[in-house]
């Protein structure tokens, strides 16, 4: 895609652990055009989380990274440390899982706001307070400037997730990665928040990447989406696209396996047996072969490669797809 | 008010009332609950976090002192029993904890574990152990030979949680509390337990109190459901009755606020600002009132019963959907 | 039947080991303490002379093939004084921990399970040992009862308690929060059980470390109070001690006082280093399992 605004090439991320090397994400491609969404989704453990370090280039010390990361035409594995450190917030921002964790707890949120304002754009204290009463006032917060003499604690979750969103969304962003942004919420707080950062991305027309284990909450949400495995994308596509026709037998098995409220209690879910495998212990094979039912032949010698379908957009790695049109 | 569930519950929770208090305030974590649970029966309960409903479940099990109400349990008071008397009947009583990995003790093997209850209910012949041991670990899917001299730290989520169903049902008992059984698990392990819950509940004949936040799930197991929020049950019925036709806003506010793997489905926005209030303070009347959509005078002046809006359906509101 | 994990991974059946390097410095420390304990424990059979038969003939010899180390300001053979004081200081070193550990880790363990009035007890009973000064009551004890090896682990013991009472009652108080506790206590397990097989395997290990630490404190508290001539009564000779008559020399014989400061150095050392390490090693796997 040209004009992408993110581009990752070939990104290999390698953690040297005790039991050996641990290849967290295995040359991943992805790219994010400006102003649109991508949806990564996977199970714990599966890279989605070290993909997103690794494009925020805050990856643990041990971890060596390999290939490109492009941003606004930038490599920022080369970029040197300072650079970096002013295109985070700036034009990078990140909203993790726990609030309670990325906010600094003896700090007001006041405090937080506005040094992060006047750190990345030139505003004096009247001006950056005024901006922060303005996002706390669209993130939804009721009394902005009651909250910003409040401490983290003072707020329930989905509070301090809101002004983490504030925080992120401060310094107009490029791209915003959320990563399990309402996975320790409740799920009417989660639709809030969801709502809340889906309203502000066409707002200010920023690029958005949604890290979750939840093919839910990326459904209407997302333009793209990429399906992650032990440390591989497996099946990449236009979120419509995807939704309607799943090639790799992974990402129908993950749907499948979810319970459903059109279904009547006590059917049997269709599981995936087994587990992932060891990432420290890399199959020859497809890293999905030994729990998928479509599994024959080169499955367990050969690794699959992420490829185009019909349409050059779906792009799924595997040797037995789904037959299109119809599910086997 | 009585919840008609059958004419002999195994479980009947009477105006059960827990309060604690936490930094010298008075947490109203359970206030005036009443529940029937039928012999063999999976009774769901939903609710978000901080509703009450964990602590509902180990009221249930004496774990929290109760303020006021009963538990009966097959007949007997489970409140007024004290020492041996209550340690007996727990024994018939189990409980699953959400964070499975957490619920074992990391510095024991999984054979010393999985055979703790039966030690502890004075089952002294080792052989004997050792034979309810390796029945319940295949009957979870694990092979007793291969996992019962390691610790819990080698084994995943998963497989922590099938070896903690394993030590809750060693003991042969009858009812087991669920607290979110699967909520700490990856979509694909969470099937297989749900699955695996439901092929325990029918091989030993178990009633359930399945507790999480998640309604699919819920659905996907649970004969009722019953809806907590901010302490109180908000509505009770079938599961598919429930899910078709909620009563209860607050019911119908969760149902639409899953997120449906479903592009087609345009998530709805519809969802009301706003977040439970504290449950130190609880709203007067209705709890629910202050996020309601359907709210009046009524609802801030009148603690709403528990009524019939259905046959077996019932909803504690001033102002029902249906 | 749905479920298909009959049995694991046989490329699994043998789990990665925690296979820490440990450092050079680990094992030179566990070699420094075999070295002192093996002299300690085997003094009698060594063939040194009497640490206490005085020569004053040879007062504050140099080294010799005689007196490998030389001898004392009262001629006494300075190696035989440092083992039989290495004797002395890891008895002290090792007993007084000992109570400390035992008391305090029961009273720790119990105030944490239980919580309540109890807990307010004994955490205030251990905020008045420890407000009181530690050398006034090695003083008064001792102008009491009299100077003795006994006596003098006993007060050190007591001393320790409150510091082991704060390790296992914080170990507990996260153990007891915990669900497996809550599970034990679900199938009906009594206290003592839920003390015994539940809590005390894992409150076990943060309160040996603590312990190999509190070794090395001991030792060097010991040494302060014989220094101080509160320790060990003389001829008795404790690494303390010969420090403290060898300041009576420094200006002609600095060895007297250096050697066993240097030895109480490095054995302090050395249980410093190994307590780190097995708190190092035990610690992660508390909270990441």
């Amino acid at each position: 895609m040209s004009g992408a605004l993110l581009s990752v090439e070939n990104a290999v991320v390698d953690l040297p652990t005790p039991r050996g090397n641990l290849r967290a994400v295995d040359h991943v491609d992805l790219t994010v055009g400006a102003g649109k969404t991508l949806g990564i989704v996977g199970e714990s453990g599966c890279g989605k989380t070290m993909l997103s370090r690794a494009v925020l280039q805050l990856l643990p010390k041990k971890a060596k990274l390999s290939g490109r990361v492009m941003f606004d035409g930038q490599d920022l594995t080369t970029l040197p440390a300072e650079k970096l450190r002013k295109l985070r917030g700036r034009s990078l921002a990140v909203v993790f899982q726990d609030p309670m964790t990325s906010l600094n707890p003896v700090l007001t949120i006041g405090t937080q706001l506005i040094e992060t304002i006047q750190e990345h754009l030139e505003l004096d204290l009247a001006q950056a307070r005024q901006r922060s009463i303005e996002l706390l006032t669209a993130v939804g917060i009721p009394a902005p400037e009651q909250r910003l003499t409040q401490y983290p604690h003072q707020l329930s979750g989905g509070m301090r997730q809101r002004v983490a969103i504030a925080v992120a969304l401060s310094c107009e962003p490029k791209l915003l990665i959320a990563d399990e942004p309402t996975t320790a919420l409740d799920v009417t707080i989660q639709a809030q928040i969801l709502d809340l950062l889906a309203r502000e991305q066409q707002r200010r027309h920023m690029a958005m990447i949604i890290i979750t284990h939840d093919l839910g909450v990326v459904a209407g949400r997302t333009d793209e989406v990429a399906v992650m495995y032990a440390g591989r994308v497996v099946e990449r596509a236009p979120t419509p696209a995807l939704f309607k026709q799943m090639r790799m037998p992974y990402t129908e098995a993950l749907l499948a396996a979810l319970p459903k409220l059109d279904v009547p209690p006590h059917t049997p879910l269709p599981a995936i047996s087994g587990r992932p495998p060891d990432p420290t212990r890399p199959l020859k094979g497809c890293s999905f072969s030994p729990r998928c039912r479509y599994s024959a032949g080169r499955c367990s010698t050969e690794k699959p490669r992420l490829s185009p379908a019909e349409t050059l957009e779906h792009l799924y790695a595997c040797f037995h797809p789904i037959a299109a049109g119809g599910r086997a | 008010m009585m919840l008609q569930a059958a004419s002999n519950p195994l479980m009947k929770v009477e105006n059960l009332v827990v309060e604690y208090s936490v930094g010298g305030k008075t947490i109203h974590a359970v206030s005036d609950v009443s529940l029937e649970i039928a012999r063999g029966e999976t009774l769901g309960l939903v609710g978000e976090s901080g509703c009450g409903k964990s602590t509902l479940g180990r009221a249930v099990l004496q774990l929290r002192q109760a303020v006021s109400g009963k538990v009966l349990f097959d007949g007997h008071d489970l409140t007024s029993l004290k020492g041996e008397a209550l340690r007996k009947m727990r024994r018939r009583v189990q409980l699953i904890f959400q964070d499975p990995i957490a619920s074992l003790n990391p510095r024991r093997r999984i054979g010393d574990i999985v055979a703790e209850p039966l030690v502890i209910a004075g089952v002294k012949d080792p052989e004997e152990r050792w034979r309810r041991v390796s029945e319940v670990l295949s009957a979870v899917g694990l092979d007793p030979a291969l996992v019962s001299g390691r610790l819990p730290h080698e084994f995943s989520g998963g497989q922590c949680q099938r070896i903690c169903i394993a030590r809750s049902l060693v003991l042969n008992p009858e009812f087991v509390i669920c607290d979110e059984p699967v909520s700490a698990l990856d979509v694909s392990i969470r099937a297989q337990i749900l699955n695996l819950l439901e092929e325990m509940k029918a091989r030993y004949g178990l009633t359930l109190l399945f507790i999480a936040h998640d309604l699919a799930v819920v659905k996907a197991v649970s004969d009722r459901v019953a809806v907590m929020y901010l302490g109180r049950l908000c509505e009770v019925g079938p599961s598919e009755q429930l899910f078709a036709r909620p009563a209860h806003p607050y019911t119908a506010l969760l149902i639409e606020a899953i997120p449906v793997p479903d592009p087609d489905v345009r998530p709805t926005t519809s969802v009301p600002v706003g977040e439970p209030p504290s449950p130190i303070a609880p709203p007067s009347g209705c709890r629910f009132r202050t996020r309601c959509p359907r709210a009046d005078a009524r609802c801030a002046s009148e603690v709403p019963e528990l009524r019939v809006v259905a046959p077996g359906q019932f909803a504690a509101c001033h102002h029902p959907l249906i | 039947m749905a479920t298909l994990e009959l049995s694991l991974d046989e490329t699994e059946a043998t789990p990665a080991r925690r296979r820490r390097r440990l450092g050079m410095l680990f094992w030179c420390a566990i070699g420094w303490m075999v070295l002192v304990f093996a002299v300690a424990i085997f003094a009698d059979l060594l063939p040194l002379p009497s640490p206490t038969d005085m020569d004053m003939l040879e007062r504050r010899a140099p080294f010799s093939a005689e007196h490998w180390l030389g001898t004392d300001g009262l001629g006494r053979d300075e190696l035989s004084r440092l083992i039989y004081g290495a004797r002395i200081s890891l008895i002290v070193g090792l007993c007084a921990p000992m109570i400390g550990v035992t008391i305090g880790g029961a009273l720790g363990m119990l105030a944490g399970y239980f919580r309540g009035r109890f807990e307010s007890f004994v955490v205030g009973s251990m905020d008045v040992l420890l407000a009181f000064p530690p050398l006034i009551l090695a003083l008064a004890v001792t102008a009491y009862l009299g100077q003795s090896i006994f006596n003098l682990t006993c007060i050190l013991g007591v001393l320790g308690i409150p510091a082991f009472m704060r390790v296992a009652r914080a170990a507990t108080l996260t153990l007891a929060r915990r669900e497996f506790v809550i599970a034990a206590q679900a199938l009906g397990a009594t206290h003592a059980r839920i003390l015994l097989r539940e809590l005390l395997p894992n409150v076990l290990l943060p309160l040996i470390a603590f312990f190999l630490l509190g070794v090395a404190v001991t030792i060097v508290v010991e040494g302060s109070l014989s220094f101080l001539g509160l320790g060990v009564p003389p001829p008795i000779s404790s690494w303390g001690s010969m420090i403290g008559e060898g300041r009576e020399s420094l200006d002609v014989a600095p060895r007297l006082a250096f050697i066993p400061a240097i030895a109480m150095f490095l054995t302090v050392l050395s249980f410093n280093l190994i307590g780190d390490t097995m708190r190092a090693l035990t610690d992660p796997r508390q909270g990441a399992l």
